[in-house]
């Protein structure tokens, strides 16, 4: 990157040579009046930085994860003070856990008036604090380009993560001399460890050792870009390998070592044989509850060697027997020479009788129905044949988020994108948005529940302003589908504030001037879902789903992975 | 769980930056665990700040939680050590009334027994300091607390490990 040298000018100018220094085309935000100068700098540069405008702070953050998740870049957002730094939260919490690299800048008050109540202040750093991997304060212009620098390098290196910069209003306005220079370096931060010989010689002998191993994967392959080296351990090894949700489209679905998904509604074979391998192979995963069920009957018997960027991931929920420290792409491509070839067929063919088995049970009724009423299923199905398995799927949170985890199919990865570790009701339409700019040569599907679609549907302003050419499909059963499924099983079908009346989405789609379908019944679903695929605009599609379909298989909150209920 | 809950010491060596104390209070706070005691202020080596925090907690917790500190990007390095791995001392401050110094003469054979300093008197009031362990300020506080103790304040622990930390060395590196 070139250095940067400019000669008296305002700090807000300096922000947008620092981003543009870091090649960022692209911001998502919302003005107010902290942040006017930067904005009217966004204006001045408009030709080299686009500045899209969301309809909610919130919608800016997840658009600027969704644009991170599917162009591997960093995402950034803009509010002002108070309200609009506030309204970032939710989605800064959301790239916490889901370690999203995004840089939030927020306006703040004047230096002088901090701390005095001042109009839309408030302590956003403070706030923010818990949920940022890290964050600062500029009060003097001078600190922009040594912050903003930090920010970008800390956001995309090592576990990514969250980044918020808070400028007083002041240092937006101050003049100083500009010298950019990229930061390479801090010295109280080391985020990528060295890999370890020994560790990874410990790790290549009880993987060589194994008689019956399974990897289960998680982002870490996504981030370290890490998917040849990985694909190339699997088929090497030749071990059944399972995904968790954010893992999911690191490996193609058809591969045939691709076993499915494991935890609460992932697939049978690999849950169950989680309490039955004598190996199993963490791959950049940190064994979230929701992949686990109860720890004190997960995996017992198996060895388990952890890979991770992060050490205080390893043994936090899990013991691992040996850890491999480092970025997935340099343990993966090491270990590879020490791992002997084999292939284990027997093995494999426990997770395909246990396919088998889910097939029959669910797998069928759920994607090819007989029942007259319309499933969610089915609709990802008919998404599936109309991208050839290649769009890229968002989604929201509940029942609709884990039928197109289970259903949907990939061949290439960055291709799902949700929110996973938070479970944030709202986040899919944004993101779409921003996924869909981050690569805009893809097929991008959001698909939302009916109830996390209003949460944030304002952003269809933004899809209809910039004719951003998404596919919206929302799943519409009147219900909160996930919670009611949990009153249905665990609280006797004591339906509380799950039901909803909703409003006619066609028309409000139509209010943006977006085309928009509405389907219910069978016959029309796969023509208006080609159709949907077909168009070069935006285009909404709601179809109405069956009312009370529940998602299984099922591990109950703090039951064994291997008590999955089936139905 | 199960596992023996005992105190320890957590040594951390950071950047002196705004807010990290709040960063780091706050991994404490996600976990719902209780500070004993917290103090900040510069250590061995120059520009750089040591914490020292006491907790009461078992050691598989307190390797995650040190791991939580050592992963924020101002920290250099975190270490936890047990009670027997280190040398640690608190202050106190006693206020009373000067009166008491010479109508109740046990407080100078507390004094005296105590090995406290008198710090500074006036014409109203004395103020006596206490280093030592816990114990032996909680006897000290005990046994002038019949006379009126006008104000009394305690520091947080202070502690140095039996162990070196290799830390300068570690920042001797980064530096070159």
């Amino acid at each position: 990157m070139p250095l940067i040298e400019k000669k008296n000018i305002t700090g807000a100018e300096a922000i947008i040579h620092c981003l543009l220094a870091e090649s960022v085309d692209l911001v998502y935000g919302y003005p107010g009046g902290a942040i006017m100068p930067v904005y009217d700098e966004f204006y001045k540069f408009s030709d080299e930085l686009r500045h899209i405008m969301a309809r909610h702070e919130q919608g800016a953050i997840h658009a600027a994860q969704g644009y991170a998740r599917s162009s591997g870049k960093v995402g950034v957002a803009i509010a002002t003070s108070g309200p609009g730094a506030t309204n970032l939260v939710t989605g800064i919490a959301d790239a916490q856990i889901d370690s999203t690299p995004v840089v939030c800048i927020t306006g703040q008050v004047p230096r002088h008036l901090l701390g005095t109540d001042a109009f839309q202040e408030t302590d956003i750093v403070g706030i923010s604090t818990p949920v940022t991997k890290w964050n600062y304060q500029i009060t003097e212009a001078t600190e922009i380009p040594e912050i903003i620098s930090k920010a970008f390098y800390i956001a995309r290196s090592g576990r990514p993560g969250p980044v918020l910069i808070d400028i007083t209003k002041n240092a937006q306005f101050d003049r100083f001399d500009l010298t950019y220079e990229p930061c390479t370096e801090i010295r109280s931060y080391k985020p990528v460890p060295v890999v370890d010989a020994q560790q990874l010689k410990d790790a290549a002998a009880i993987i060589n050792a194994a008689k019956k191993p399974m990897i289960v994967w998680g982002q870490g392959v996504i981030l370290g870009e890490a998917e040849e080296e990985f694909k190339t351990l699997v088929e090497k090894s030749g071990i059944p390998a399972a995904w968790t949700v954010l893992g999911l489209s690191a490996l193609p679905t058809a591969h045939p070592l691709n076993v499915g998904m494991v935890g609460m509604h992932g697939n049978y074979g690999p849950n169950v044989l989680t309490n039955e391998c004598d190996v199993f192979i963490a791959i950049g995963m940190r064994f979230d509850d929701r992949v686990t069920g109860n720890l004190a009957t997960y995996a017992k018997q198996a060895k388990v060697v952890h890979f991770d960027i992060d050490p205080s991931e390893i043994n936090k929920n899990v013991t691992a027997d040996v850890a491999v420290l480092g970025d997935a792409k340099e343990t993966l491509a090491q270990i590879l020479p020490l791992i002997e070839p084999k292939s284990h067929i027997e093995w494999l063919s426990e997770f395909e009788k246990k396919y088998e088995i889910e097939k029959n049970e669910i797998i069928e009724k759920a994607i090819r129905p007989t029942k007259e009423g319309l499933t969610m299923g089915e609709v990802i199905e008919g998404i599936n044949k109309a991208t050839k398995d290649d769009a890229i799927i968002v989604t929201d949170v509940g029942q609709h988020q884990m039928k197109a985890c289970r259903y949907a199919k990939f061949t290439r990865s960055k291709s799902n994108i949700t929110s996973g570790g938070l479970g944030t009701m709202g986040f899919c339409l944004p993101a779409a948005i921003g996924a869909k700019m981050g690569a805009p040569d893809r097929e991008v599907v959001a698909v939302i529940g009916d109830g996390g679609f209003q949460m944030t549907l304002q952003e269809l302003g933004l899809i209809f302003q910039h004719q951003v050419p998404v596919k919206i499909v929302v799943l519409n059963n009147n219900f909160l589908g996930m919670v009611r499924q949990w009153q249905q099983l665990f609280f006797e079908k004591r339906y509380a504030s799950t039901e909803m009346t909703n409003p006619d989405f066609i028309k409000i789609a139509e209010g943006y001037q977006l085309k928009a379908q509405r389907v219910n019944k069978r016959k029309n679903l796969q023509s208006t879902i080609d159709e949907m695929i077909q168009s070069k605009e935006p285009y909404f599609l709601e179809v109405v789903v069956e009312q009370e379909e529940n998602v299984f298989p099922m591990v109950p909150s703090g039951a064994s992975v291997s008590d999955i209920r089936l139905k | 769980m199960g596992e023996e809950q005992k105190w320890y010491t957590i040594t951390i060596y950071s950047e002196n930056t705004v807010g990290l104390l709040n960063r780091i209070s706050g991994i404490f706070l996600k976990r719902h665990i209780n500070i004993e005691s917290f103090t900040a202020s510069k250590s061995e080596i120059d520009n750089v700040t040591k914490f020292v925090i006491i907790i009461c907690s078992d050691e598989s917790q307190i390797v995650k939680i040190t791991k939580q500190i050592e992963k924020q990007i101002d920290v250099i390095r975190a270490f936890y050590h047990t009670d027997e791995e280190t040398i640690f001392q608190e202050s106190a401050l006693f206020k009373i009334k000067s009166n008491l110094l010479f109508d109740e003469r046990h407080i100078q054979n507390i004094i005296k027994d105590s090995n406290a300093q008198i710090v500074t008197v006036s014409r109203d009031f004395f103020v006596l300091a206490k280093t030592g362990r816990r114990p032996e300020i909680d006897a000290m506080y005990d046994a002038l607390k019949e006379y009126g103790i006008s104000q009394f304040v305690r520091s947080g622990r202070i502690a140095v490990t039996k162990d070196s930390l290799m830390i300068s060395k570690l920042l001797n590196q980064l530096q070159e």
